[in-house]
């Protein structure tokens, strides 16, 4: 009951969204796709619901055809796109209560799978869904997805414009989720919530830069990273831009994430150039590449 | 003043850069005012009339010539009593019939005057206030030719007759006519935008990615309309009846089937437009401009569709609202049967299922 | 050594809906030139606050100037004054790069010079010559917010306000971004910034957090996450926003 994706392009007129799209998602796999804005994942994401038809290449989902078999896609996979897309002006029992109807069951039958999720937003079952905060909307979102009990759930940018804590709370669901059973295929701009996958495909620009397991992404960083702090960030990274040894130099939270051209670096040359500078309390260590660092350098 | 300037001239761009704009400004007056024109006419031509001819003599058969070369005019029935009258003005086949007494020549040369009896169909009373005067002035033009030629002085007397509505009472068009447009335009714009809604809104991917069927969802969006609608119908009969004192002649039940089939009608060219039309504001627009402005127009409301011209007399075949018009008048004016109005009927049915059809077909199982 | 002026300052300002407070009685000051990080979660009360602040919105009680104006007599005087770049819009779509920009400077009273000048630099330093007269609708999202963001400072601007400008932004144009940021913060303008990404909350020089209309933390980052004893400001905002 997983995803098969073979050599998937599509193109809007003279933009291409996607070019050449291979990957597989294995049955109860929690996959991530991963990429900006204008990577191409919600274009993916409409192929394989059937919602848009690709140029070129094949796709099956549980099993059948995204063109020929797109009826029996739609009866057995639960979507929740980018935005939010349920009736506002139905409260939250109603729209569960609609969605199970129309998939021919009812909320009673599949409860167990939505409870852990529905208990948080059954308080506010007879609040109109427009009225919801955004983190409610979400859980009620995905528990309209899940209440047919799909086999396939795709979730389009579930997070994006959420705050932090909703944004962990809804991977800690998914987690629970994934032990049911169902496939899920998750898409997402956030990188540190990639980690939190089986496997990952990386996405930029309609194109697939690298999939595998997240440790084994982080393993695919070329160079030895770096973290270097100083009294000023600014002044660091500019002086930093104009060394000429550096290949990279990107700020990460209060330190710059450096890689070297050279393959041994030397630490003490380059501390003497920042104090050259200007630069004051300069720390420089060894630091763990993360995924954003390895998207980052495949993105190049 | 620069930053008044700097402002004016971004709105030129969005409204240069905007098609919608564009045609609001440039298309839609143009269009209004070809159709206005050509629709908006107080002459009539070509009207159809029927002549009752018991005389049969040289100067009936004069006059009769007479009229069937004035372009007015159309002859379309010869009938042969009196008693096909009644039938002929209930199937709406004409506008007006022409009735020679016995001896109309012979009792012009004996008693030195005749008559000649016009019965107009006046459920539409300006029309037939213009019908009216057109043949009395050909008579009389006739009896002025007659007169020059001989020396003695012949009257030709017309005796007018308004049949349904003698009184020339303008609401019993009017009402009719008001009844079949906002019925049609309410049904059709509360359907046009019920999909369209749903493509704005995001929910209609949802909608797709289930085991719903597009005629469900097309059938399921009508049904709760038609309730409203009925309720919209019955409203309008109540008052025309109570406060305009509009007649209802033929039986309230056929008004009430034939009025749900209009609603059913309308509601069904609603959802086609839905269909087409990518945003609620386009659904709109199509319904007031593309629905409003031919109904009222074309529909023979206001205006008699036999003196427009023939290109615009074929399109308002189109428009249900001319068919339900028809089926109106007939039965609150004429209390015609269900046989009289048959062939409307069926028109809206197959009117009916082409758009529910169309809106199937049209209706979008993907994104693109 | 100078002291560094506040270009805004905030006393007990609160904003009423019904007996709702969307904004409860928050206090705080931006220096010049510090890059100010407002965060908190959906629905705490950011958006809401920075209305205020930028004069669009008139506070239910409390006191506040922005640039030396007060937020209740002289928002005219602070729209003048201040820079201001939202994720929902920056620019016109149906309008080139060019066009864009002396509009802006236009509504912003500059002199065609002093617009043309503008153009020229802005064009160069973000690399737009290919574009200049691309509509923005056809610009890549990344290079849009660039391009808005030094819109908002045509005008040379005190402050600058950003709501939420990095979403969905590839990491590497987020990062170029933010050394636009650096280099406009270098230069003297005060930033003001709303995000969701916890790593640039790092990059500011004070973080303050809102959680349900109330300020719940202030401080720098490093002292933050001293004090809450975490090693990054997604935790000091985990432990906050929990309660």
């Amino acid at each position: 009951m997983g995803i098969l994706v073979k050599n998937i392009s599509k193109s809007y007129g003279k933009l291409t969204a996607l070019s050449n799209i291979s990957l597989d998602v294995k049955s109860g796999e929690l996959y991530g796709l991963i990429g900006p804005d204008g990577a191409g994942k919600t274009t993916l994401f409409r192929i394989l619901t059937t919602l848009m038809i690709a140029d070129k290449g094949q796709a099956t989902v549980a099993g059948f055809d995204v063109l020929n078999d797109y009826k029996s896609i739609r009866k057995s996979v639960g979507y929740m796109p980018g935005r939010f897309s349920l009736y506002q002006d139905l409260t939250v029992e109603e729209n569960l209560n609609f969605f199970a109807t129309i998939f021919g069951t009812t909320i009673a039958e599949n409860y167990d799978l939505i409870k852990d999720i529905y208990v948080q937003i059954e308080p506010f079952k007879n609040r109109r869904a427009g009225k919801l905060s955004g983190g409610m909307k979400q859980k009620l979102a995905l528990s309209c997805a899940l209440i047919h009990k799909p086999k396939v759930l795709f979730l389009d940018e579930p997070t994006t414009g959420v705050d932090p804590v909703s944004r962990k709370e809804f991977w800690e669901m998914l987690k629970r989720l994934q032990q049911k059973g169902i496939t899920i295929l998750v898409s997402t701009p956030y990188m540190d919530e990639a980690a939190l996958c089986d496997r990952i495909a990386l996405i930029q620009g309609g194109k697939i830069l690298e999939i595998d397991t997240p440790k084994a992404i982080v393993g695919h960083f070329p160079k030895p990273l770096y973290n270097i702090s100083a009294s000023n960030m600014y002044s660091l990274i500019t002086s930093l831009s104009h060394y000429e040894h550096t290949y990279s130099v990107f700020p990460f939270g209060e330190f710059v994430h450096y890689t070297d051209k050279r393959e041994a670096m030397n630490v003490e040359e380059i501390k003497s150039y920042l104090v050259q500078q200007g630069l004051t309390n300069i720390h420089i260590e060894r630091t763990q590449p993360t995924i954003e660092d390895t998207f980052m350098e495949l993105a190049k | 003043m620069k930053r008044f300037v700097g402002f004016v001239r971004k709105e030129f761009y969005h409204i240069f850069r905007d098609r919608r704009s564009l045609f609001i400004l440039f298309g839609m007056p143009i269009a209004q005012i070809l159709l206005f024109g050509f629709a908006i006419t107080n002459e009539i031509n070509n009207v159809d009339i029927a002549i009752l001819d018991q005389a049969n003599d040289v100067t009936s058969k004069e006059i009769i010539n007479k009229i069937a070369s004035s372009k007015h005019f159309s002859i379309v029935d010869i009938i042969q009593q009196e008693s096909s009258i009644e039938s002929i003005f209930k199937k709406g086949k004409v506008k007006a019939v022409l009735q020679f007494e016995n001896n109309f020549g012979s009792n012009l040369i004996k008693e030195k005057q005749a008559t000649v009896q016009i019965l107009t169909d006046a459920t539409d009373p300006n029309m037939a206030n213009t019908i009216n005067n057109y043949i009395t002035s050909i008579l009389k033009n006739y009896q002025q030719e007659l007169n020059n030629t001989v020396s003695v002085d012949y009257q030709i007397v017309p005796q007018s007759r308004m049949v349904y509505n003698a009184e020339l009472k303008s609401v019993y068009m009017f009402v009719p006519g008001v009844m079949t447009v906002i019925l049609m335009l309410v049904s059709a714009m509360m359907t046009s935008i019920s999909i369209t809604r749903e493509k704005e809104q995001g929910t209609m991917e949802i909608l797709l990615v289930s085991p719903l069927k597009p005629f469900q969802v097309i059938v399921g969006k009508v049904f709760p309309y038609i309730f409203l609608s009925v309720i919209n119908a019955v409203v309008i009969v109540l008052l025309s009846i109570f406060i305009f004192n509009v007649p209802v002649k033929g039986s309230l039940f056929l008004l009430g089937f034939e009025s749900i089939l209009f609603i059913i009608t309308s509601l069904a060219l609603g959802i086609l437009i839905s269909t087409i039309s990518a945003t609620q504001q386009t659904a709109m627009m199509i319904s007031l401009m593309g629905l409003m402005l031919p109904t009222i127009l074309l529909s023979g409301f206001i205006f008699p569709i036999s003196s427009m011209p023939m290109p615009l007399q074929v399109i308002s075949n189109i428009i249900p609202a001319k068919w339900f018009i028809i089926i109106v008048k007939g039965i609150m004016l004429k209390g015609v049967g269900i046989g009289f109005i048959l062939k409307e009927t069926l028109i809206l049915f197959a009117m009916t299922l082409v758009f529910m059809g169309i809106s199937v077909k049209k209706y979008k199982i993907r994104l693109e | 050594m100078m002291k560094a002026q506040n270009v805004i300052e905030v006393e007990n300002l609160s904003k009423l809906f019904g007996d709702f407070a969307a904004v409860n009685q928050i206090c705080f000051h931006v220096k010049a030139g510090e890059i100010f990080g407002f965060l908190g979660a959906n629905g705490a009360g950011k958006t809401t606050a920075m209305k205020m602040l930028i004069g669009i919105s008139s506070p239910s009680s409390g006191k506040a100037t922005v640039a030396g104006f007060d937020v209740y007599k002289q928002t005219e005087s602070i729209k003048k004054n201040i820079g201001y770049m939202s994720q929902k819009f920056a620019l016109y779509d149906d309008l080139t790069v060019k066009e864009n920009i002396t509009f802006f400077g236009g509504i912003y009273g500059l002199s065609k010079k002093k617009i043309d000048q503008k153009r020229c630099e802005l064009v160069e330093e973000l690399g737009l010559q290919e574009v200049t007269n691309s509509l923005v609708a056809s610009l890549p999202l990344g290079w849009k917010q660039k391009l808005a963001f030094s819109v908002s400072l045509l005008h040379e601007p005190k402050i600058v306000f950003l709501d939420e400008p990095t979403g969905g932004v590839d990491p590497i144009t987020r990062r170029q971004f933010w050394e636009l940021i650096y280099k406009a913060a270098h230069n003297g303008t005060t930033i003001f910034v709303t995000t969701h990404y916890m790593d640039e909350a790092e990059y500011c020089d004070r973080v303050s957090i809102m959680v349900n209309g109330k300020i719940e933390a202030l401080d720098t980052p490093k002292k933050l996450k001293e004090q809450y004893k975490t090693d990054t400001m997604n935790d000091v905002f985990l432990k906050l926003a929990r309660g």
